[in-house]
């Protein structure tokens, strides 16, 4: 995989293009540094405006990729995004005043920038910023529509601003380089200025084609999903007035039709393939429709699915299932934590429990497909449960392909398929016996 | 004890007027509003103890109520509700300064509970919040020598948010680790102030990039 990061601009988070935010996350780290940076480097020449402005112009806008519910949510004003605070705006301004007063100085002792040009180059850099940031706003605002008035009396502002600063540069320098040279100078600004009024139009006008052929891809795309979210949710409700009688039937529905509209709205973030978080899930998922009790799965880390981690799941799994067959609780918790050396789950109810040390002996189910089978794979599995205190079987497994993602785990070849049964028939398992 | 006042914000009617079948009387719910605007209103006239947060409603959403109000009435303790656990708005909520977060699925008994919990300055922690943070704060021990205090959890306290994620209730968390249901509730507070002073750009980060890992 030649997946390499790349430096971005965030568009949610930038307080004039972005650019700062964006390097500062790519370098990790803070933004303030990156302000200085720039700042300091301004006062040599220019040099950290102008890497500010090239960085700006090539680094691309990044708009923040969310799941269909919370862009949905986004477009109707239902949330509001991370914005940068009061304080990082005034810390900015504060900052930018400073490195203004610096080159000032600069400029006054004569060091700096040739004076002559100081001035319209200043207002030109300031043009070009405040252009460049509604051309920025010009897409972004097709996603808010909010600030298309604004961006547009501006960014005339903007360019009738260089205009006029390219007339005035013209009255007052009359007769001295030579008028030639000052009208040809002059006309450069002022159709530099004309341009930054049209050229984002222009831009955008072609963008337009593109944007809206996407566009129309796109609901293309969100009607055939809606269409088959409306029929899963339709057949559910169906079901539900079927069964209105049965209370644990219909709150199994409710809660299979949940689970399957949560995670295609707000999308968990197991990869698609095989992860120890995945298949876990599915595994709760099972055994919440068969034993209408509810599984809660709660994860914090990944690891890929290969032969210890899957004895782990089926482990777990017995657990869940043993939990929803004989303790009689109205939850499940199960919470697994991988990462690092070492994979952990924990599986939870508050239920009826039992006496371990009493029955451990005919309790095959457990001894056999929990502890038995975490043992040979080098974990330790642990059972505590008192009567009438419900039960928690702890299992822990060492990772042999540490870390979250290494390249080679998408397909690990497991060895162990043979004494590994099918998952229908391991939910039979914990009757009784089945020692392997 | 007198009951607590409390205000529910919510654009759906149907989950209010649930709630409200649900709390009133124990609690004594003041009002309702059903976007930001209207919470605002609401909110400030009434001065209640507690308020029930949605995460999303017209308007911006709870987060923007949060940011309107709680630099003002710093005294209003904040709930946030959500259907949708998304991790980068129940992250961005609690650190704009709400107490706690649990889902609309939550049993009465327990959302009293909570809200108490809320109304006597502690924090409440939900196993997926417990689970989000102990996520968003990962691989910090490792580093503990180059980070600051705030940047990263103490042992007891992932100890805590553990037990917790695994489904532990207060109590149970107290008797687990042989202390008491003050410092349990100690902990939790502490994590939760982490949680919103930290600074570390990775903890936004973590919840801007959560999918795309």
């Amino acid at each position: 995989m030649t997946d390499y990061r790349r430096a971005y601009r965030p568009a949610e988070r930038r307080l004039v293009g972005g650019v700062a935010t964006g390097v500062a996350e790519h370098l990790g780290v803070p933004v303030l540094y990156v302000r200085i940076a720039f700042i300091v480097a301004t006062w040599f020449q220019g040099v950290g405006i102008i890497a500010y402005l090239l960085l700006w112009r090539f680094l691309p806008l990044q708009r923040p990729d969310l799941s269909p519910g919370l862009e949905s949510a986004t477009r109707r004003g239902l949330r509001s995004g991370s914005r940068t605070g009061p304080t990082e705006v005034a810390q900015t301004v504060a900052l930018g005043a400073l490195g203004i007063g610096v080159l000032l100085l600069i400029q006054a002792t004569g060091r700096g920038i040739n004076d002559g040009l100081f001035g319209p180059l200043l207002v030109a850099v300031v043009g070009v910023a405040v252009v460049w940031r509604q051309l920025d706003d010009a897409t972004w605002s097709r996603w808010m529509r909010q600030t298309s008035g604004w961006a547009f009396a501006s960014r005339v502002a903007a360019g009738i601003g260089l205009v006029a600063v390219a007339a005035l540069y013209l009255l007052t320098k009359e007769g001295g380089w030579g008028a030639a040279l000052n009208l040809a100078s002059a006309l450069v600004i002022a159709v530099l200025g004309v341009g930054l009024i049209l050229g984002p139009w222009i831009a955008r006008l072609s963008g337009d084609l593109s944007q809206e052929r996407r566009e129309r891809v796109r609901s293309q795309e969100r009607a055939d999903v809606a269409a088959h979210l409306h029929d899963s949710v339709l057949q559910t409700l169906a079901l539900l007035q079927k069964n209105a009688g049965d209370a644990a039937a219909v709150a199994t529905l409710a809660r299979r039709q949940e689970r399957e509209l949560r995670d295609w709205l707000y999308g968990n973030d197991e990869q698609a393939g095989d992860s120890l978080v995945a298949a876990l899930r599915a595994s709760a998922a099972e055994v919440e429709d068969t034993h209408h009790v509810p599984v809660e799965v709660i994860a914090v880390g990944d690891a890929p699915l290969d032969a210890d981690v899957s004895a782990l799941v089926r482990a777990a799994r017995e657990a869940m299932v043993n939990a929803a067959k004989h303790a009689g609780a109205d939850r499940i918790d199960v919470y697994a934590e991988a990462g690092g050396q070492q994979a952990q789950v924990f599986v939870r109810d508050r239920g009826a429990g039992f006496d371990l040390s009493a029955i451990a002996d005919d309790r095959m189910g457990v001894r056999g497909s929990i502890i038995a089978r975490i043992e040979r794979h080098g974990g330790t599995a642990t059972i505590r449960s008192e009567p009438g205190g419900g039960t928690e079987v702890a299992m822990s497994i060492p990772l042999r392909t540490p870390g979250p993602n290494p390249p080679d785990a998408a397909a690990p070849p497991t060895t162990e398929t043979a004494e590994v049964p099918e998952p229908s028939e391991v939910s039979e398992v914990s009757e009784e016996g089945r020692v392997p | 004890m007198t009951t607590l006042r409390v205000v529910i914000v919510d654009d759906h009617a149907m989950f209010r007027t649930g709630v409200r079948a649900e709390i009133d009387g124990p609690v004594d719910i003041v009002a309702e509003a059903d976007d930001v605007d209207s919470a605002i209103a609401v909110i400030t006239e009434a001065k209640p103890e507690v308020v029930l947060l949605d995460v999303h409603m017209p308007g911006g959403g709870g987060l923007e109520v949060m940011r309107r109000l709680h630099t003002r009435h710093p005294e209003i303790k904040f709930l946030a509700l959500s259907v949708s656990d998304a991790a980068e708005d129940v992250i961005g909520i609690i650190r704009a300064g709400a107490r706690g977060y649990v889902t609309k699925n939550i049993s009465g008994p327990e959302l009293l509970d909570a809200i108490g919990r809320v109304a006597a300055g502690d924090a409440v922690f939900s196993p997926r919040l417990a689970g989000f943070v102990l996520d968003a704060f990962a691989g910090t021990i490792e580093i503990a020598q180059v980070d600051e205090d705030l940047d990263r959890l103490t042992e007891r306290e992932r100890e805590v948010m553990r037990l917790i994620a695994r489904g532990y209730a207060y109590k149970e968390v107290a008797k687990e680790l042989f202390i008491s249901i003050k410092t349990v509730e100690t902990h939790v507070s502490s994590v939760l102030r982490k949680l919103q002073l930290s600074s570390r750009h990775e903890l936004t980060r973590w919840a801007n990039d959560r999918r795309l890992i």
